[in-house]
């Protein structure tokens, strides 16, 4: 077993992990603080753009579920639509941009500015799924 | 620059932007301070064991078994275990990116480290959360549709990501 050398890999990868870690901490918790959900839900029009407003908003800060669960309801009982809340849950832990540059330098640029744009276009073909699949149900 | 500067050069920035924050509106700063507070003791714990888990992955799994598993010919054995994984990985996705960074050098296929992150989305535990504000049949549809679109994301970011590496390098 070579343990030293795992540990100093292990450090090494932690102390250079940490800042940007708390760095995306902080730019995250600036962002929502800036942005209440009163505000995000104003965003909202009720027309057929309102899954890309969705998805582009909860594109910005990402992280938590359970925030997004609750920002959801909030704009679900402010009158957004379905769809639009859907296109903002799945965005919200599929896209990152405030974390970009972090999943960038980890994991490649080209790989996570990639997956993110896919990220992207997805949270509002799976909000689109979802609420046709709902719709046939509930018929 | 040294390359191990940049992450510190980074959080630096932002606290001069909370700084900057704090001289226009304190009240705003103060907000952010204590949600970032009530986030860093959340993901503390998280982001520790993530680093003993890298330890342990480091000191007991070889590149080779790595690549049997995750790897180009793991197959079917790959995406389940990248797919559980996801869902069953706690914390913001960030978190695992140092994680993710490891497998991949040790040989983890993209399309597999894509399906981990975008499975993120489905959390087991808050499965009762998302009932109590979308309804039981909402979260079952959702997630049996982010399982689908998370193999889709995973084999399209490897068709893209893995061609011409160089391109966004220049």
């Amino acid at each position: 077993m070579h343990y030293r050398e795992s540990a100093a890999k292990t450090l090494r990868s932690f102390f250079y992990t940490l800042p940007l870690m708390l760095g995306i901490i902080l730019l995250i918790s600036l962002v929502l603080a800036v942005i209440p959900p009163e505000m995000i839900s104003a965003l909202f029009s009720g027309g057929p753009s309102d899954s890309l407003i969705g998805a582009a908003v909860g594109s910005i800060a990402g992280g938590s579920p359970v925030a997004s669960y609750v920002i959801g309801g909030e704009l679900l009982s402010a009158g957004v639509s379905l769809l639009a809340v859907t296109a903002f849950l799945v965005a919200w832990v599929t896209v990152g941009l405030i974390q970009l540059p972090v999943e960038m330098d980890l994991l490649g640029r080209r790989f996570a500015i990639i997956r993110n744009a896919l990220s992207f276009v997805f949270a509002i073909l799976v909000a689109s799924l979802v609420s046709l699949v709902l719709e046939v149900l509930a018929a | 620059m040294k390359k191990a500067l940049k992450p510190w050069l980074f959080l630096f920035a932002v606290l001069i932007l909370y700084g900057l924050t704090g001289l226009a509106d304190a009240g705003v700063a103060v907000r952010a301070s204590e949600r970032s507070l009530g986030i860093l003791l959340q993901v503390m714990p998280i982001f520790l064991s993530v680093f003993v888990f890298i330890f342990l992955l480091d000191l007991v799994i070889r590149p080779r078994t790595v690549m049997k598993n995750l790897g180009a010919a793991s197959g079917l054995r790959g995406w389940v275990i990248a797919i559980a994984g996801g869902v069953i990985s706690a914390g913001p996705a960030y978190v695992w990116f140092p994680l993710l960074s490891d497998l991949r050098e040790k040989g983890m296929r993209t399309a597999l480290a894509s399906a981990f992150l975008y499975n993120r989305a489905i959390k087991l535990p808050l499965l009762p959360l998302m009932i109590y504000y979308f309804g039981l049949l909402y979260a079952v549809v959702l997630t049996v549709m982010m399982v689908l679109a998370s193999v889709v994301v995973g084999l399209l970011t490897e068709m893209l990501a893995d061609e011409k590496v160089d391109e966004f390098q220049e």
